[in-house]
C-alpha cells in the first residue's frame, strides 16, 4: 500500500470505495506476532508465539482470560487488546450479575464488532489496531470467532493471525477438516505444530509460546509452562523417531524434525539456534 | 424504562419542594391487587394457577384479570398484589425478550435469566423506595431443565419445587409439602392445584371462584380457558341460620 490522498482520515472515502485508515488498521494487526485458534465440537484452543524484546524482559501477554467460558488471544497493538478485553470482561460480568447466566460468545462478539465499527465512523477516534480471536463455549456448542479491526467478525474452526500466519493457516488448512471431532489433547497438539510453523526454523519451546483452552466441563485457563513443555517434547520425539508414520501424510513434520535438535534437551534458551 | 418523568401538570404548579418534588410518584399503598397464585414442577414441566379476582380494596371489583401470562418461549410469570404493576413488568418483559429475539442467534433467555433479570428490576425499585408491588411466580423449562421461582416486592428471590404468594404460602403450601411429588401426571397435577385453589376460595376472602390453570412444557406454555370450583356450602350450621333469632331486627 502506498500513501495516498484519502489515507489521512478514516472518515474519508477513497474513489475505489476504501477506507485507508482501516486497512493500515488490519495492516497493524499483521506485524504483530502470531495467535492462532482452533476448535473441536466440545473445544476451542487458543496458543501464541510471545517472544520478550530481549532476555532481560518479560514476556507480552497475549492472552487474556475473559470469562469462565471465554477467552481471547491478540495480535497487534497489545494496549488496545487490553483495553478490549477489559471491555469483553466488564460486559461478561455484567450480564452474569443480570441473568445469572454466561454471555453468549456469539452474542460479545458482535457487541465487540459494533465497537469496532463505531471507530470507523467517528472523525475524532480511530480504528483499534488489533485483531482478536475469540474462544468460547455457548449453549449450540464451542465456537472461535475472529474480530478485525474493521468491525468485522467471522467464525472460524481455525485461524491464524499476526506476522508468518501463513504458514500456520496452510498447515490448518491441510487438517481442519479433521478437528470438529479431535480430542482435546490432539487439538491442542495441532496448535502447537501450527504455532511451530510461524516460527520457521526456530526451536519450538514452552518459553516463547503461550496456549490456552476452554472446553465442555474445563473452564478457560492458560497450560503452564510444564505441560506446554512436555507436550512439545512428546510430539518432537515421535517427529524424531517416526517421521512418515506418525502424523497421517503430514509433509511438514519430516522438513521440521530435520531442523530441531536433539528432543531431549529441556528449558534451552529460546534464542539458543 | 426511566423511574422518574416530572409530568407536566406538576411542572405548572407553584414552585414549592413538596409539589415540585417526586414523592407523589412514588408507590405507597396498591389500589387493585390480586391475590394468590400457586405453582409447582411435574412431570413435564411446571403447573401454575391463579384465579381472574382483581380487588380494589375489599370490593371484588374484577373478575377477568389475567394473572398469568407465557413469557418468550420458556417462561410463565403469575402475579399478585397491584395490577397496574404488573403490567408494567409485562411491557419490561416485553421489550426484553423483543430484543433477546433481535440478536437472532440461536440463544433465548430462559426461564432462571427472565428470573434473575426480574430480580434486580424488583430489589433496585425497593432501594429508590418505589416498589412495583408485587410478588412474582416465575416457572419455566428449557433444555429438559425445570426451572420455578419466585421474587417478592423487597427482592426477595429464591426458587423451589413448590411456590405460592399471599395467602397461598400460608393455605397451599402446607398441602404441597404433604402431597407434592417429582413425578406428578398432568392429571395429578390439575387436582393437587385444584384442591389448594378450592382451599383457598373457601378461606380467602379476595378470592374468586374462577380460576386459570397454565402449563408450561419443553413444547411451550398453554394456558388453559377460565372455570370455575364446585363448591359445597350445605352444612347444617349454615342452614336456617335466623333460627332462633326472629324478631331481633
Amino acid at each position: 500500500m502506498f500513501r495516498n490522498q484519502y489515507d489521512t482520515d478514516v472518515t474519508t472515502w477513497s474513489p475505489a470505495g476504501r477506507l485507508f485508515q482501516v486497512e493500515y488498521a488490519m495492516e497493524a494487526v499483521k506485524q504483530g506476532s502470531a495467535a492462532i485458534g482452533l476448535r473441536s465440537r466440545t473445544h476451542v484452543v487458543l496458543a501464541c508465539v510471545n517472544k520478550a524484546n530481549n532476555e532481560l524482559s518479560s514476556h507480552q501477554k497475549k492472552i487474556f482470560k475473559v470469562d469462565d467460558h471465554i477467552g481471547v488471544a491478540i495480535a497487534g497493538l497489545t494496549a488496545d487488546g487490553r483495553v478490549l478485553s477489559r471491555y469483553m470482561r466488564s460486559e461478561c460480568i455484567n450480564h452474569a450479575f443480570t441473568y445469572e447466566s454466561p454471555l453468549p460468545v456469539g452474542r460479545l462478539v458482535v457487541q465487540l464488532a459494533d465497537k469496532a465499527q463505531v471507530c470507523t465512523q467517528r472523525s475524532w477516534k480511530r480504528p483499534y489496531g488489533v485483531g482478536l480471536l475469540v474462544a468460547g463455549l455457548d449453549e449450540s456448542g464451542a465456537h472461535l470467532y475472529y474480530n478485525c479491526p474493521s468491525g468485522n467478525y467471522f467464525e472460524y474452526q481455525a485461524f491464524a493471525i499476526g506476522s508468518r500466519s501463513q504458514a500456520a493457516k496452510t498447515y490448518l488448512e491441510r487438517r481442519f477438516e479433521k478437528f470438529m471431532d479431535s480430542s482435546r489433547d490432539d487439538l491442542v497438539k495441532d496448535a502447537l505444530i501450527a504455532i511451530r510453523e510461524t516460527l520457521q526454523g526456530e526451536r519450538l519451546t514452552s518459553n516463547i509460546c503461550t496456549v490456552a483452552v476452554v472446553g465442555v466441563g474445563e473452564p478457560f485457563h492458560i497450560l503452564d509452562q510444564n505441560t506446554v513443555q512436555q507436550l512439545i517434547d512428546a510430539f518432537e520425539i515421535v517427529a524424531e523417531e517416526e517421521p512418515p508414520a506418525a502424523e497421517a501424510g503430514d509433509a511438514a513434520d519430516q522438513e521440521t524434525a530435520a531442523g530441531e535438535g536433539a528432543p531431549a534437551e529441556e528449558g534451552a534458551a529460546p534464542m539458543d539456534i | 424504562m426511566s423511574f422518574s418523568k416530572m409530568p407536566l401538570v406538576e411542572a405548572n404548579q407553584a414552585l414549592d419542594a413538596s409539589s415540585l418534588s417526586l414523592d407523589s410518584e412514588r408507590t405507597l399503598y396498591p389500589y387493585v391487587t390480586g391475590t394468590s397464585v400457586v405453582a409447582f414442577k411435574y412431570r413435564d414441566g411446571i403447573l401454575m394457577a391463579a384465579d381472574m379476582g382483581g380487588s380494589y380494596g375489599s370490593t371484588l371489583r374484577y373478575k377477568t384479570v389475567e394473572r398469568i401470562k407465557p413469557i418468550g418461549k420458556h417462561s410463565l410469570l403469575g402475579a399478585s398484589g397491584e395490577i397496574s404493576d404488573f403490567q408494567e413488568i409485562l411491557r419490561y418483559l416485553d421489550e426484553l425478550i423483543l430484543y433477546d429475539n433481535m440478536w437472532d442467534d440461536g440463544n433465548s433467555l430462559g426461564p432462571k435469566e427472565v428470573h434473575n433479570y426480574l430480580t434486580r428490576v424488583m430489589y433496585n425499585r425497593r432501594n429508590k423506595f418505589n416498589p412495583l408491588w408485587n410478588s412474582l411466580v416465575l416457572g419455566g423449562v428449557k433444555n429438559g431443565q425445570k426451572y420455578l421461582g419466585m421474587v417478592s416486592m423487597i427482592g426477595v428471590n429464591f426458587e423451589d419445587n413448590h411456590v405460592a404468594t399471599g395467602f397461598g404460602n400460608h393455605l397451599a403450601r402446607p398441602i404441597l409439602r404433604d402431597e407434592w411429588n417429582e413425578d406428578l401426571s398432568f392429571e395429578d397435577g390439575v387436582k393437587l392445584l385444584e384442591k389448594c385453589m378450592r382451599v383457598l376460595l373457601y378461606r380467602d376472602r379476595s378470592a374468586v371462584n374462577k380460576l386459570q390453570i397454565a402449563k408450561i412444557t419443553e413444547e411451550g406454555a398453554t394456558l388453559f380457558p377460565p372455570y370455575s370450583l364446585k363448591t359445597f356450602w350445605g352444612f347444617e350450621a349454615y342452614k336456617n341460620p335466623t333460627v332462633g333469632a326472629e324478631g331481633s331486627w
